[in-house]
């Protein structure tokens, strides 16, 4: 079971307290957007071995969405961080780096 | 004869007797006894049957890997089956009987199976079984189902009670041993707060059973002293009767904890489940001593060698009193030197190894007269429920008998396996160990936390090291490290020095005599539980089950309830051999948690009965309760179907609910629909997103019934809002969706729309909300209220505060029923009073409180649609035929561009209408209409499908509605929908509103 | 006011610690920029005392005041002066973004008193924090949950627990209270 940290209250507590949110980073496609822009945004997700930044909700605690940067194989947590935002921070970027050379995501890296 | 000494017993206090029962035999133990060392004093050596051949069973080992000794403890409610006797820990009253036997444990029906061997081989059942195909599910399970199976599951409510504890340490220690003592002292010594448990009773392993001296002290002297030590320590907690069941992702682990079961007359829990969060574990587990493959090897009196000098030492218990010792490595001289000092005979000590020269406990045994056969092993064991003799043989040979040796007792050792099983449970690699032929934690690859850090450090023989002093060092190191690890340092406590016996190398022996022929190998057990022989193993491995999982599962090694604590280095030596290929190649199978069996009420904990789950209540829940609710669940939520009066059915009941509110006057508490308050300058924006509909043109003072689609376009909730002021709405929403529906919204505030001026609250429970429904609901209010409540100053679709009973209360002028209907929200506080003060002014006009049931019908009978009902995760608004809800004018809502895509625009979804059985019969819930032609499956085809269906007391007949292909455009046809019994029921294509279409009830 | 009753009508059990519902307490959501000048100055006129950070409960002047996240209070008055102060509360934001709601009769606040050690030890076997001495001081306030439903918890002193939970599930935390607290099952972990 996970230990997370919320960057919203400090809290760092057990996965029971949290609910995971898939992917990060979605943009959204609403009316006008084309067919495969808007099914992309609807259904293609990735499922990286590694790297994945993802959405989780400190649902049992302060109820705000955030980001984290987890590895699946490892389940090592590279680095939590507020969900407005549309990139991940530098310093989780370095942390991913710093354990995981040449890593990439989407469209980060 | 098994018998306890005259003297001897270090665990046992000689002055407490304790009597028990096994299999009705009334019997004598001492306080300090396990089961199996009180049964093993009154010369029980037989104590169970295997599973497969019934084969009779003695006890093997003396701890938590023993295989063979389970029974079935208690009686009644206190039953708990599959009771493992090495561990149980012996209590006044105790009652246990044997299991898996019939009629009895010394005279067993099923061990005819044990003739069958030989057709009894590995995958027999699966094999022998697979045809005919159908005989499989009709045959031959049900009459082996009734054969399979460990003890006898309870048959009685249990009635003792669980409990978890979350607790939170930077280095936990499991096992507590001499290495767990050590390993905790040391990373005590740095100020880390260290948990140390131990799932025995007693504190320092197996160290002072095998003796030995630290410091110039005797060991048990030393474990006295380090007990005593930590004991004192604010920064270490110690308990014991406490095993590390498992450990998991980022240095969590569970303890099982057995509070209760050696003092079963005590207040508290039984069990406790410790879910603990560490920084850094140890696992100092110990190591598991390994059987020799012999033929006999599994007849009662033929155990482990550890065993046998265990239950000398720590029971005063002798199991017999001529012992053979059979083995590949020193320690098992330990046992024949023990048991000689105890006045008890060896005739021989048979070693596998051919030495070149004495080790000190070989010259210890000798010059003790102890006869040393070098090079020699068991060609066989003689007896059947208990060991007569051995027949000796060489080796190397293929088992001529050079000479046969009269004994009661052989104890045999195979070597030591590190316990690995906690260092593997969340990702620890192993290493092959050459020299003392075992699997141990390959330190560089431990199991890493949430930072990517190691987080678990073997230490003593769990890391592989065996003799006193290795252990002793390795345990300080890794006690310090784990420390370090978890940011403690200093400490410097060094490893006392220990008194260094050098011993002589074991040998590889898997299979004895090496040469072993068939007839031998048959008989050679490697899973005593599971009757899993050597000849098995190789069986597998001449069939292809070359992976070592697959061989476990084709021949069940290692899959009973010992989990293979015995058997699985001799079965993977086995394979490998068949193989060809080194262990290591063959690698094991995987370790998962528990360590041993716990309890499934452990892992229930607290959450059985009235805490089973969270039950929700309103607060009129009592009187609801008190006036004969039949109650559904809805969510979490205990909502009454029906109020059920004396004599009535439930049909009945619900009937007189909906004619009463129709006629007169109705009343619902409607407490549980969702509330959510959404305010801000851009809240009327946001709600244009959440709702297809528009709601920022809703003015202050009214409603408006909104639906809320997913992203994917399909229907998720529905409810109506009221504008309270500009920048303030209330969103009603289902009773399932309000905390999904406050979620939802919560959720697109946070990451998408961050910079709007919007806050969400959810007061659902805020408020009590009652509905007060029917012709007479105005009059009966206008009792309770000097407010103008008449239709032009509270009009349908509006809400307005007033003072209703004394009570500031709010009340919304909306209609799921198509009557006259106010729904009044109140504060949560206050929401009995009012509804006492209604019931008391609704009596002239008959007020009836009804139920779910009652607010089901009207709203059909109205052609209302029902989240869950009509929805089900696949309905858009369009197919419900409420375009009406649906913007034309918002440029986006959620769920808009989905309802754009191919297959949600296609003319050929199925379209609700109203559905009207032609012989006023109801419906099946869910049956569908039936089309000419058959589908790719060769199934028939459907047209549409009920989704709603009742009888209607209004009209006296079945109504439903349902999805239907072109439905509206169909009116008047008969569709066709076969029942479950064959028979077909028609029904007529209707406007799904059957009840007073215009709305003329309702707009008064 | 008369009419009005809290979840379990002040139901109380004693075990080894005593758990009590306090009854009928007044609660106030505040959702808003915490850091805003506006905000804080609305907030200490109409509450006083300090603005709790995060993870925290300060007592006000009439009360306590907790912090539950990043932009939202709780505001803890006496039941009968909720509406009072939310609407002072109101007023004192004037045109300032924000939220202020009643949120008094959606929750129910228990006590659970006794020795400081096993008070903790009680709630440890609900809620999966550390709250021993160490790591859970007075004047912490922890949102987590409670079994299987949301609560809140802060020590109010030495072995003087609160707990705040959702009205509807009053009865069930009341049951888990009462069987962490049955006598004879005290853990003696924290002691």
């Amino acid at each position: 079971m996970l230990i997370l940290t919320c960057p919203c209250c400090g809290v760092t507590g057990e996965e029971t307290e949290f609910h995971g949110g898939g992917e990060a980073h979605l943009k959204r496609f609403g009316p006008g957007s084309t067919d495969e822009a808007f099914h992309d945004y609807l259904f293609s997700k990735v499922n990286p071995k590694g790297v994945h930044l993802e959405r989780w909700r400190h649902n049992n605690g302060c109820g705000k969405w955030f980001h984290a940067a987890r590895d699946t194989v490892t389940l090592e947590i590279y680095g939590t961080y507020p969900a407005q935002t549309t990139e991940p921070p530098q310093s989780v970027k370095d942390a991913i780096t710093a354990k995981r050379p040449g890593w990439s995501w989407r469209e980060f890296a | 004869m098994s018998t306890r000494l005259a003297n001897g017993g270090r665990l046992l206090d000689r002055g407490r007797k304790v009597d028990f029962t096994f299999n009705g035999k009334r019997l004598r133990g001492y306080a300090g006894d396990t089961i199996a060392s009180a049964l093993l004093a009154n010369d029980q050596m037989l104590v169970g049957r295997s599973f497969k051949y019934h084969r009779p069973r003695g006890v093997v080992a003396s701890g938590a890997e023993e295989p063979n000794g389970l029974v079935g403890m208690g009686t009644g409610a206190d039953f708990e089956p599959n009771q493992r006797v090495t561990t149980t820990e012996l209590f006044d009253g105790l009652t246990c009987t044997s299991q898996n036997h019939w009629p009895s444990l010394d005279f067993d029906v099923g061990a005819i199976n044990t003739k069958l061997a030989r057709f009894l081989f590995a995958g027999f059942y699966y094999k022998m079984f697979i045809h005919p195909r159908p005989f499989w599910k009709h045959v031959y399970e049900p009459i082996i189902r009734k054969s399979a199976g460990l003890g006898k599951a309870p048959d009685q409510r249990d009635t003792d009670t669980y409990e978890h504890f979350y607790a939170f340490c930077d280095v936990l220690v499991i096992g507590g041993g001499i290495a767990g003592l050590q390993a905790a002292r040391s990373a005590a010594a740095t100020g880390a707060k260290v948990m140390l448990i131990e799932q025995t009773a007693h504190w320092g392993g197996r160290a002072p059973v095998d003796g030995g001296t630290v410091g110039g002290q005797p060991v048990d002297k030393f474990v006295d002293d380090l007990v005593a030590e930590l004991s004192a320590m604010d920064n270490v907690t110690m308990r014991n009767r406490t095993m590390g069941a498992g450990v998991y992702d980022h240095g969590y682990a569970l303890g099982y904890e057995r509070v209760g079961d050696h003092q079963p007359a005590a207040k508290g829990p039984r069990h406790r489940l410790w879910r603990i969060r560490a920084a850094q574990i140890v696992t100092a587990t110990g190591a598991i001593e390994r059987p020799l493959s012999f033929a006999g090897n599994d007849i009662p009196g033929v155990m482990l060698a550890s065993a046998v000098r265990d239950y000398v030492v720590d029971y005063g218990v002798s199991i017999g009193d001529r012992t053979v010792v059979v083995t590949n490595n020193d320690d098992a001289y330990r046992t024949a030197i023990t048991l000689k000092k105890n006045g008890l005979d060896v005739p021989a000590i048979l070693d596998a190894r051919v030495p070149t020269q004495d080790s000190p406990l070989m010259a210890e045994a000798k010059s003790l007269g102890i006869r040393v056969l070098m090079g020699h092993g068991i060609s066989s064991v003689q007896g059947v429920k208990r060991v007569t003799g051995v027949g000796v043989c060489s080796q190397a040979g293929e088992g001529a008998v050079l000479e046969e040796i009269a004994c009661d007792v052989v104890a045999m050792s195979g070597g030591w396996s590190p316990v690995v099983h906690l260092w593997s449970h969340c990702g620890g690699k192993l290493i092959w160990d050459e020299t003392t032929a075992a699997f141990r934690p390959d330190v560089d690859k431990a199991p890493t936390g949430a930072k990517g850090e190691a987080f678990v450090t073997p230490a003593g023989a769990a890391n592989g090291a065996l003799s006193l002093g290795d252990v002793l060092s390795d345990a300080t190191t890794a006690g310090a490290s784990a420390a370090k690890a978890a940011g403690h340092s200093g400490g410097d406590v060094t490893a006392p020095e220990a008194e260094q016996i050098d011993e002589a190398p074991m040998a590889q022996v898997w299979m004895m005599p090496h040469g072993a022929g068939i007839k031998k190998r048959q008989k050679a057990w490697l899973d005593y539980q599971n009757d899993v022989k050597v000849s098995d193993i190789q069986l597998a491995a001449q069939e292809g089950y070359e992976s070592v999982e697959h061989a476990k599962r084709y021949t069940t090694l290692g899959m009973a309830t010992d989990q293979g604590k015995l058997s699985n280095i001799n079965g993977l030596a086995i394979l490998s051999d068949a193989l060809g290929q080194p262990i290591p190649q063959t690698g094991t199978t995987t370790f998962r948690p528990p360590y041993t069996p716990i309890s499934m009420a452990s892992i229930t904990g607290e959450a059985r009965d009235e805490r089973f789950m969270p039950i929700r209540q309103t607060p009129m829940y009592q009187w609801h309760v008190d006036n004969g609710a039949f109650f559904e669940p809805v969510g979490q939520w205990r909502r009454p179907y029906t109020y059920q009066k004396p004599g009535e059915s439930i049909e009945q009941s619900v009937s007189r609910e909906v004619k009463a509110t129709r006629a007169s006057l109705g009343m619902l508490d409607a407490s549980t629909l969702g509330k959510l308050v959404v305010t801000g300058k851009d809240a009327g924006k946001f709600l244009d997103m959440l709702y297809t509909n528009m709601m920022s043109t809703l003015k202050p003072g009214h409603c408006r019934y909104g639906l809320m689609c997913g992203e994917n376009g399909f229907l998720i909730d529905d409810g109506v809002v009221a504008r309270i002021d500009d920048n303030t709405f209330l969103c009603h929403t289902t009773t399932g969706g309000a905390e999904s529906i406050h979620g939802h919204m919560e959720e697109w505030l946070q990451t998408e729309w961050w910079d709007w001026e919007v806050y969400v609250a959810n007061l659902t429970e805020q408020y009590a909300q009652i509905a007060v429904v029917g012709p007479q609901a105005r009059a009966t209010l206008e009792k309770l209220t000097g407010d103008d409540i008449s239709g032009d100053a509270l009009p349908f679709m509006a809400w307005k505060d007033i003072t209703l009973a004394g009570i500031q209360a709010r009340a919304y002028r909306i209609s799921f029923s198509g009557e006259l209907s106010y729904e009044i929200a109140v504060k949560a506080s206050e929401g009995r009073a009012l509804w006492d003060a209604l019931l008391a002014a609704g009596q002239t006009a008959n007020i009836t409180p009804y139920g779910t049931e009652a607010l089901h019908i009207m709203r059909a009978e109205k052609g209302f649609i029902m989240m869950g009902d009509e929805t089900d995760g696949t309905v858009i608004p369009q197919d419900l035929g409420l375009h009406w809800a649906i913007s034309k004018k918002k440029e986006d809502y959620i769920g808009k561009r989905a309802q754009a895509r191919s297959h949600v625009t296609d003319p050929r979804r199925w379209q609700l209408v109203g559905l009207e059985t032609v012989d006023g019969g109801v419906l099946p819930d869910g049956a569908y209409a039936t089309a000419e032609g058959k589908n790719a499956n060769g199934q028939r085809e459907t047209q549409g499908r009920v989704t709603s269906t009742y009888h209607s007391p209004t009209l006296e007949r079945g109504i439903a509605m349902g999805l239907v292909l072109n439905g509206p455009d169909r009116m008047g046809e008969v569709l066709e929908f076969p029942r479950l019994d064959g028979t077909i029921m028609r029904a007529k294509i209707v406007d799904p509103v059957f009840f007073d279409k215009d709305g003329e009830k309702q707009n008064v | 006011m008369s009419n009005s009753v809290s979840a379990l009508n002040g139901a109380s059990a004693t075990g080894f610690a005593t758990v009590r519902d306090m009854g009928l307490q007044g609660m106030i959501t505040v959702r808003g920029d915490l850091s805003a000048t506006a905000v804080k100055q609305a907030l200490a006129s109409a509450l006083g005392g300090e603005m709790p950070g995060a993870g925290h409960i300060n007592p006000s002047d009439s009360g306590h005041t907790a912090w539950m996240s990043p932009d939202e209070l709780m505001v803890l008055v006496p039941y009968a002066s909720a509406d009072a102060k939310l609407a002072e509360i109101t007023d004192g934001m004037g045109d300032t973004h924000h939220m202020a709601v009643n949120v008094s009769d959606a929750r129910c606040m228990f006590a659970v008193s006794g020795d400081d050690a096993l008070v903790r030890e009680a709630l440890a076997k609900l809620m999966p924090v550390d709250l021993s001495s160490a790591a859970f001081k007075p004047g912490q306030f922890r949102r987590s949950r409670m079994a299987q439903v949301p609560a809140a918890v802060w020590m109010a002193g030495p072995g003087e627990a609160r707990i705040v939970c959702f009205r509807s599930v009053a009865q069930y935390v009341f049951d888990l209270l009462k069987g962490a607290t049955a006598p004879g099952s005290e853990v003696r972990y924290m002691a």
